[in-house]
C-alpha cells in the first residue's frame, strides 16, 4: 500500500507538471490568439479563426497524437514525448481560454474606452489597466470550469506514454488484479480539483468588491 | 478671444449626413449651450470636437491648436499624435452615462489620468483629486466604488475627473438625460457654480429652462445644421426660425 501511494504520487506530480505547464504557456497564448481573432486583419482573423475550429472540433487525445506523430513522419525525427505533450496541451488550451477571453473583452463597453480616450491614455494603458482588470473578473467562473476540465485532460498524456497519475493507477490495478488503485486516483483528482475551485471561490470574492 | 473655431464641419455614417456643415465659435469664459431634437447631430459634434469621431470634411482650431484642416481640393489632414493629444487635453468630456471605471475608487477615477497622462505625483494627484472632491460635496466618497453611488454623485466624479486634467472646455454631452429629476437638479447646481467661475463649457442638453438659464449663447441645431443662434433671451422668446419655433412649443 505505501508503495503504491508513493508511485502515485510520482504520478500526480507528473500530472500537476502538465497542469501547471499548460497554464503558464496557454493563459498568455491564449490572449494573442483572442487579439487574433478580433484583429481587423481579415486574413489573421479567419486564419486563427480555422486554428480554434480545429483545435475545438476535434479530440485532444487526436490532437496530441499528432503532435507527437507527424514531426516523425514529416521530418524522420521525433522529440521528447513530455515535451510534445504540453505542446499538445497549449495550443489546445490557448483555443478555449481565447474564446473566453474574447467574450470578456467585448462585453467591456465601449463607453470605457471612449472614456480613456478622452482622458488621453495610451492604446496600451487602456488594455492594461482599464479593460484588462474588469475582463479578468467577468471571465473567471468560465476560467474556473476550463481550468478544472485541464486536472482531468492530463489523463489524456498517458496516449502517448507518459506516465501520469491516471496510467499508474492502471499499471497497478493490472499488476494487483483490483480496481482499487483507479478509483484511488479518482480521490486524487477529486482532491486537486477542489483545491482548484476554492481557490477559484477566494479569486471570485477577492474580486466582489464592484459590480 | 476665440477658443474653439469650427468651420463648415461635415460628418456622415455609412452615407447619410449627420452634420452638414457646421460653424461656430466659443470664446474663452463663454458657457454654450447646444440644443435641437435627438438625431440632430448635437452628440456628434461633440463628439467631432472631442476625437471620438473623425470628420469627413471642415477644420477644428482649438486653443490655437489645429486639429483638422481641410485644403481647397477638400483634402481632410488631421495633425500629427503629439498634436492631438495636446488638442485633447485641452477638452474635458462628461458623458451622459458617466463611463466611470467600476474597478477603481472614486480617488483613483480622479488620479488616474493626472498620473498617468499628466505625469503628476501621486501626492499632487490625489491633493488635486480631494480638492475637487470637496468642491463637489463629495469628501467622504473618495474611498467609495462608482457602484455604490447615486446617479447623480457618479457624474459629479466624472465632473470631477474631466476637471482633473484642468482642461481649458468642458464639454457635457446630455449629463442629465440618465438622472431622474432630482438627481438632475444636483447637476444643473454643478454646472452653474462652474459657470460663475468662468468656466468655459459646451452643453449639449434638453433641459431648456437650464440652457436659458446658465448660456451665454445658445445654439439651435436641426437635421445637421445649425438653424438659429444667439443670446438665450433672443432664441428663447423671440426665435426667428419657424423650426426652433416649433421646437421649442413643446416645452412651453
Amino acid at each position: 500500500m505505501g508503495q503504491l501511494l508513493l508511485q502515485m504520487l510520482v504520478g500526480t506530480i507528473t500530472s500537476l507538471k502538465i497542469f501547471a505547464l499548460t497554464l503558464l504557456f496557454a493563459l498568455p497564448l491564449g490572449m494573442l490568439v483572442a487579439k487574433g481573432r478580433m484583429s481587423k486583419n481579415r486574413l489573421v482573423s479567419k486564419l486563427v479563426n480555422t486554428y480554434i475550429m480545429i483545435m475545438r472540433g476535434t479530440p485532444l487525445i487526436l490532437q496530441l497524437i499528432f503532435v507527437y506523430f507527424a514531426p516523425y513522419y514529416i521530418f524522420g525525427t521525433s522529440y521528447d514525448r513530455f515535451t510534445a505533450v504540453i505542446v499538445g496541451f497549449v495550443i489546445n488550451y490557448a483555443a478555449y481560454f481565447a474564446e473566453i477571453y474574447r467574450g470578456g473583452i467585448q462585453a467591456i463597453p465601449k463607453g470605457q474606452y471612449e472614456a480613456s480616450q478622452v482622458l488621453g491614455f495610451t492604446k496600451v494603458h487602456t488594455f492594461t489597466h482599464i479593460v484588462c482588470p474588469q475582463v479578468l473578473k467577468r471571465i473567471i467562473p468560465a476560467m474556473g470550469n476550463e481550468v478544472i476540465t485541464l486536472v482531468k485532460d492530463t489523463a489524456l498524456a498517458q496516449t502517448i506514454g507518459v506516465a501520469e497519475l491516471f496510467r499508474v493507477a492502471q499499471n497497478a490495478s493490472a499488476r494487483q488484479f483490483s480496481t482499487m488503485p483507479i478509483f484511488l486516483a479518482g480521490v486524487f483528482y477529486f482532491i486537486m480539483n477542489g483545491l482548484v475551485s476554492k481557490s477559484f471561490d477566494v479569486l471570485e470574492k477577492k474580486l466582489n468588491y464592484y459590480n | 478671444m476665440s477658443i474653439i473655431t469650427v468651420k463648415d464641419l461635415k460628418k456622415g455614417f455609412d452615407g447619410l449626413g449627420v452634420l452638414k456643415g457646421i460653424s461656430f465659435t466659443l470664446n474663452k469664459g463663454e458657457v454654450l449651450s447646444i440644443i435641437g431634437p435627438s438625431g440632430s447631430g448635437k452628440s456628434t459634434l461633440l463628439r467631432c470636437l472631442n476625437q471620438l469621431e473623425n470628420v469627413d470634411s471642415g477644420s477644428i482650431t482649438i486653443c490655437s491648436d489645429v486639429m483638422v484642416q481641410t485644403d481647397e481640393k477638400g483634402l481632410v489632414s488631421y495633425s500629427d499624435k503629439k498634436i492631438l493629444q495636446t488638442v485633447r487635453l485641452h477638452l474635458g468630456l462628461v458623458f451622459q452615462n458617466f463611463n466611470l471605471f467600476p474597478h477603481m475608487n472614486v480617488l483613483r477615477n480622479i488620479t488616474e489620468a493626472q498620473m498617468h497622462v499628466l505625469k503628476t505625483s501621486k501626492e499632487e494627484a490625489e491633493k488635486n483629486a480631494r480638492r475637487l472632491l470637496n468642491k463637489l460635496g463629495l469628501s467622504d466618497k473618495e474611498k467609495a466604488y462608482p457602484c455604490q453611488l447615486s446617479g447623480g454623485q457618479q457624474q459629479r466624479v466624472s465632473i470631477a475627473r474631466a476637471l482633473a486634467l484642468n482642461p481649458e472646455v468642458l464639454c457635457f454631452d446630455e449629463p442629465t438625460s440618465a438622472l431622474d429629476p432630482e438627481l438632475t437638479g444636483e447637476i444643473l447646481r454643478v454646472i452653474k457654480d462652474l459657470a460663475k467661475e468662468k468656466m468655459t463649457m459646451i452643453v449639449v442638453t434638453h433641459e431648456m429652462a437650464f440652457a436659458r438659464d446658465i448660456s451665454d449663447r445658445v445654439i439651435f441645431m436641426d437635421d445637421g445644421l445649425i438653424v438659429e443662434e444667439g443670446k438665450p433671451e433672443e432664441l428663447f422668446n423671440n426665435p426667428k426660425n419657424v423650426r426652433t419655433q416649433k421646437f421649442l412649443q413643446r416645452y412651453e
